[in-house]
Order: structure tokens, then sequence, then C-alpha cells
């Protein structure tokens, strides 16, 4: 609740009748924080979400009526919707804060260079040990094999509706590509393994994971190439037409290049996206202990699918495992997002 | 950007005409690839739950059991809706209101900076990923939310959702919807944002020109326009929330019974089942665990195209852009 204390008190003259004074916030919150620890005392109401529900609670009955006595019904009424459009704020920071400190925090214990680069063959659950490196390796050969078959076929895709779509076909595929962003990704593992392994006579492997990653990356692709695409400007494509390039050399040397950041971005972001896909990869690859770098044979293990194993384990240190396992990969994740987004707002277009 | 062909280059008018037919083929075989793709998902998903359905000896739709490898074979989704419906709604119903109020507070509320910077948070929500979050509930809000659960047991057991007969606070459906809510809050929170930056400026200053309060203005001036989106916004959040596995997968201590106790431990949804089944499932159990991936297929495609539907219509019909 610290952020409404920032809330300023809206400019009233005297025409305009009472308000609250600007110490009501701060004050009305000292009150709902010891009321709210009061209860939690007398009612037996423990844990720290039930107590931060109820201080909230207690806030804004306080300054509605407080507000409803001074201001009137309009403002009283404005004040609570604004406190209610601060909170969800609260709601947003704390899920996330919590996430990564716990992330952070737990996965730092077992943080070392024998975790980020030993696998977990010959470590039985129970002990303490062994490590990351053959996860990672396969994470990062998955994800590289989906973005390999995702990213040229996403961007002649979104090639062919900005510059060549018209009519019906075009307008199927932009409402196809929209629900396909909506696609659980254990539909996807299950497409893939139906259609390769029991279809083809494949067998699990990363590269059968890679094609369920890549089918979930693809809308997102097609989606943000679009978007850069339609903002290059016209005046660029008909000045290469003025001067008789045809057209199909016009998108690879003009529009194309120009949209490069954009794209780039977008293909980071849905890197990020899939990168910490977990169902479709149980789907479609067998789990392993050891380092494979080959992902077309046998089984592959990836980060989600280590942390999933370290977590149904169940014991201490395979749950410590797990952590360590989830630091490495949010940060994976993290590192691809923030260069998109600083990419982003590096070349984002002017004006 | 000038094309410098050398003048030697030999551009006759044939293959200027051949390099676009080449081109403008392949861009279109990569658009028409997106509807391949979502026919073929269907066609095999049918193709390959056809066995198991017609092997089943009980109502695929109402039988709560799951037990394909058994001999006869007897499995029904019936507990598997439920769980995914409910946790989904739930999740949802929580969900909507926060989102629309992060956006509300993202596009009206906050300066520049702080605006940004949320923005920038919602946005690493959604990054963070589905096992990350099965862990963090697991081992976070578990624990954290538990004094809440035994709380809503003492005051709420009327409602009958929150009563707990077992005095059991653990995997349930209740702790599966708290986390849902917080992973669909990025996609619900975006989506309203995008609609409620369009409102057209005149209508929001026209409103409190009239001497409206800032709420007023939105009621007035933001909703009435904006409200197509947000129907949308939280359609595509439940469409998240229904298909999101590993998260509930970890959460849920996997029962096949209907129990509207919700904080009880126990319930299941479809995706979750798929992925706990799937590595101990013989040729029969595969088959119908494909069989409910299909329906989880078919669920979430109609309620994201509704919601695209609803998005694309607003679109042609507003006058606004």
């Amino acid at each position: 609740m610290a952020t409404t204390v920032t809330q300023a008190a809206p400019a009233h003259s005297t025409l305009a009748g009472g308000t609250l004074p600007r110490w009501a916030t701060p004050v009305l919150l000292g009150v709902a924080i010891a009321l709210g620890y009061a209860l939690n005392v007398t009612t037996g109401l423990a844990g720290w979400f039930g107590t931060t529900l109820v201080i909230g609670g207690i806030f804004i009955l306080l300054q509605s009526g407080w507000s409803f006595r001074v201001e009137g019904r309009r403002h009283a009424v404005d004040r609570l919707a604004t406190t209610l459009v601060y909170s969800t704020f609260i709601a947003a920071i704390v899920p996330l804060v919590s996430v990564l400190f716990t992330v952070l925090v737990k996965g730092l214990t077992v943080m070392s260079w024998t975790f980020l680069t030993y696998s977990m063959r010959n470590v039985s659950p129970r002990a303490e040990g062994g490590g990351v490196g053959h996860a990672i390796v396969g994470t990062l050969q998955q994800v590289g094999i989906a973005a390999a078959f995702a990213v040229p076929i996403g961007i002649l895709a979104a090639i062919y509706l900005v510059e060549y779509g018209r009519g019906r076909l075009a307008r199927w595929i932009s409402f196809f590509v929209d629900v396909m962003t909506g696609i659980p990704s254990i539909v996807a593992g299950l497409f893939i393994f139906t259609a390769f392994v029991l279809g083809l006579g494949l067998e699990r492997s990363g590269f059968a994971a890679a094609l369920a990653l890549a089918i979930l990356m693809l809308p997102v692709i097609i989606r943000t190439t679009e978007e850069m695409l339609r903002i290059v400007p016209n005046d660029l494509r008909e000045a290469a037409y003025a001067l008789g390039v045809p057209k199909w050399r016009t998108v690879i040397k003009v529009v194309l290049p120009t949209a490069l950041a954009g794209i780039v971005t977008g293909a980071m972001l849905a890197i990020a996206r899939v990168a910490g896909e977990t169902a479709p990869l149980l789907l479609t690859t067998f789990l392993t202990q050891s380092y494979n770098n080959n992902p077309f044979q046998g089984p592959q293990s990836s980060l989600p699918l280590f942390i999933w194993d370290q977590i149904t384990s169940g014991t201490p240190a395979s749950v410590d495992r797990a952590w360590g396992g989830a630091l490495v990969l949010i940060t994976i994740i993290m590192l691809f997002y923030i260069t998109a987004k600083l990419l982003a707002a590096r070349f984002a277009p002017k004006g | 950007m000038a094309e410098t062909a050398p003048s030697t280059s030999p551009i006759s008018g044939a293959s200027v005409r051949r390099g676009d037919r080449i081109f403008s083929g392949l861009s279109k075989g990569a658009g028409t690839l997106v509807l391949v793709i979502m026919a073929a998902i269907a066609a095999f998903l049918i193709w390959r739950s056809i066995p198991s359905l017609t092997s089943n000896t009980v109502n695929f739709f109402t039988y709560e059991g799951w037990a394909p490898d058994a001999n006869p074979p007897a499995f029904g989704i019936a507990a598997l809706a439920f769980g995914t419906l409910v946790a989904s709604f739930i999740a949802m119903v929580l969900a909507v209101p926060v989102g629309i109020g992060i956006a509300l507070f993202i596009s009206l509320y906050a300066g520049r900076r702080l605006a940004s910077s949320l923005a920038f948070v919602t946005d690493l929500l959604a990054a963070v990923p589905s096992i990350i979050f099965g862990l963090w509930g697991l081992q976070v809000l578990l624990p954290g939310s538990q004094g809440l659960q035994v709380w809503m047991n003492d005051y709420l057991s009327w409602t009958v959702v929150f009563r707990n007969t077992l005095d059991l606070y653990g995997k349930s459906l209740f702790l599966a919807s708290l986390v849902l809510a917080i992973m669909i809050l990025p996609t619900v929170a975006a989506v309203s944002r995008e609609v409620i930056v369009q409102v057209p400026a005149g209508h929001k200053e026209a409103a409190l020109a009239l001497g409206a309060t800032r709420w007023e203005m939105v009621k007035m001036a933001v909703f009435p326009f904006a409200k197509p989106g947000m129907i949308s916004a939280a359609m595509l959040g439940l469409g998240r929330a229904l298909g999101e596995t590993i998260a509930v997968a970890l959460i849920l201590s996997a029962a096949f019974t209907i129990n509207l106790h919700l904080t009880e431990p126990g319930g299941n949804t479809f995706a979750a089942n798929i992925a706990l089944k799937w590595n101990e499932a013989g040729g029969n159990g595969l088959s119908a665990l494909v069989a409910s991936g299909l329906v989880l297929f078919f669920l979430t495609l109609t309620v994201n195209m509704i919601a695209r539907w609803i998005i694309a219509r607003r679109a042609e019909f507003s006058g606004a852009n």
C-alpha cells in the first residue's frame, strides 16, 4: 500500500467544498495496518497474504467513510477508484518481486561453476552436487533449432500479409495467426508427438521438442514482424519502384533492412517466450541426466525439464537444484528479453 | 537505399517476373503454412484419439475417472473439465479487474516514468516461465496463503466453496486459481491497455471539462469505448488459463472426482492431467490423453476465436482512428 502515499490530492478551490487533508492517506494507512494486525492476532487470521488483503480492505473502508462525510459521494467514489487502481500496481509488483527474489536467493545457494558445467550423471536425487550443464546445452540447441525454423518462415509469412496478401486468404491467415497465439503449449507438444513420433515413426528427441517450440514461436514472430513491416513508410517502396526495382528486390533490399531492428527484437522476444516452455518438451523428449550434444538422437535434457525432474524428485537437495535451474533459466530469458527491449528502444522509429 | 544495379546486368521483363513469382509464391506458402498447421493439429489429434474413444466403455464426457489402460478401459473428462473450467474461471474473475486496473494505471493514472516502469514490470511478469510460477506457487504461495484459507473456512464456510471438511490446506484448485490469475494478468493488462490508449483524447477531455471526477471520466468516456476490447482481453486471459499446464500440474494433487470444496487438496485439469499421466501411459492411455487434449484444443480455439472476432468487429465499426 506504500504507493498510495504518492497519490496527489486533487486541487480544490474553496468553491468545490471540503477536501481531506493531505496527511489523510498516510495516517489512514497506518491505522489500517494497526487494525489489520490486531485482527490478525484476535481472529487467528495468519499468513502475509490474508493479512495484506484485510489491511487493504480496512484502509478502503476508512478512507471512503471519511471522504464521504467531508467531500461527498462523488469524491468518495473517485478516491475509492483511485485507491483500487493504485493497489493493482501492488498486485503486479508483489508476485513478480517475490518470484524473482525467491529464485535469486534460493538459486544462489547452489550456484557455482560446477553447477553450471556438470551434468546429473551418477548423482542420486538425495545427494547434493551435480549440475545443469547438460540442460543448458539442450535448451540452447532446442531453442536454436526452433528459431531456425520459425524465424524465416515467420518473416516470409509476415511479408505475405503486408506486401502481397489481399483478399480472403490473407484475412484467414491473419485471423488464424492470432488464434494460433492462443494454442496451449501442451497441444503443440501433442501435435508433434502424434504427427512425428506416431505418424512418421521418428523417435522422441530434442529435434521433436524444437519443432513443438517452433510452432509456438511462429505466430509471435509473424505478428511482430508484420507490425514492423507495416510502419515502413510507403515512400521508400515507391521510390524503389520508381527506379525500376522489381517488387521482390524492393522487399529484400529496402523494406526488410529498414525494419530489421524491430524484426530482431520480435525474434528475441519470441525466443524468450518459448525458452521456458516445459509442457511440449515433456511430451516430445525423454529426460536424461547426462550430456547429449546431438538433438537428433536419443534423450536430451533441457532447463525446464531439469527443473521439473528435480521438483518431482522432491528431496531437499533436488529442490535446491530446481531453484538453481530456475535461476539459470530465468537469467537466460531475462538476458534475451532485456537485450530485445534495449534494441527496440535504441532503434525505435522516431517521429 | 538506392538500388544500384550494374548497367551490364541483363534485367529483362522475364527475369523480373520470375523473381517476383518465386518470392511471392514462397511468402504465400509460408503464410498458408499457418492454416495447414492449424488444420493438421486438429486432424492428427482426431486421428489419434479415435482408437481410445471407440474402446472406451463409459461415457467420455460424464465419467469421473481415468483408467484407459485398464481392461476394460474406462475414462472420462468430467472431473478434468470441472477443474479446468473452475480454476480458469476463478483466475479470470480475479485477474480481469486487476488487469484492467493496471491498464488504467499505466495509461491514465500514473506519471510517465512510473507508467513505463510498470509496463516493463508486467512484461517481465509475462516472461517468467510457467514452471517457475509452479515452483513459486508450491514453495512460497502455498505456505503463504494457508492462513487465508483457514480464515476463509472459519468465517466463509457458508459459501460451500471455501468450506474445508478435511482441515487439510495444500495443493488445491483454489491455489491453482491464484497462480493462474497471476499468470494471465499480463495478457489481460496488455490487451486492455491497447484499447484504453485508443480512447480519443477529446472524449476524456470533454468529460473532465464538464466537471467529472477522474473516475467518472473513466466510467463515462473510457469504459464505453474500451468495453469490447476488455471483453476480449478477459477471454484471451481465459484462453491462456485453460491451456496452462506445468504450473497447474505442480500445484494440484491430481484427483478424478468433482469436489466443490475448492480449498481441499485435489482437482485436475486437462493440461495438467496430460503432463502428469504422459510418461506412465500405455498405447491406449496415450490415445486417451490425446482425446482429452483434443477437447482442450477445441475449447481454447473457441474461446480465442470469439475473442479475436470481438476485436476484429470493433476495429471495423468503431469510428475512431
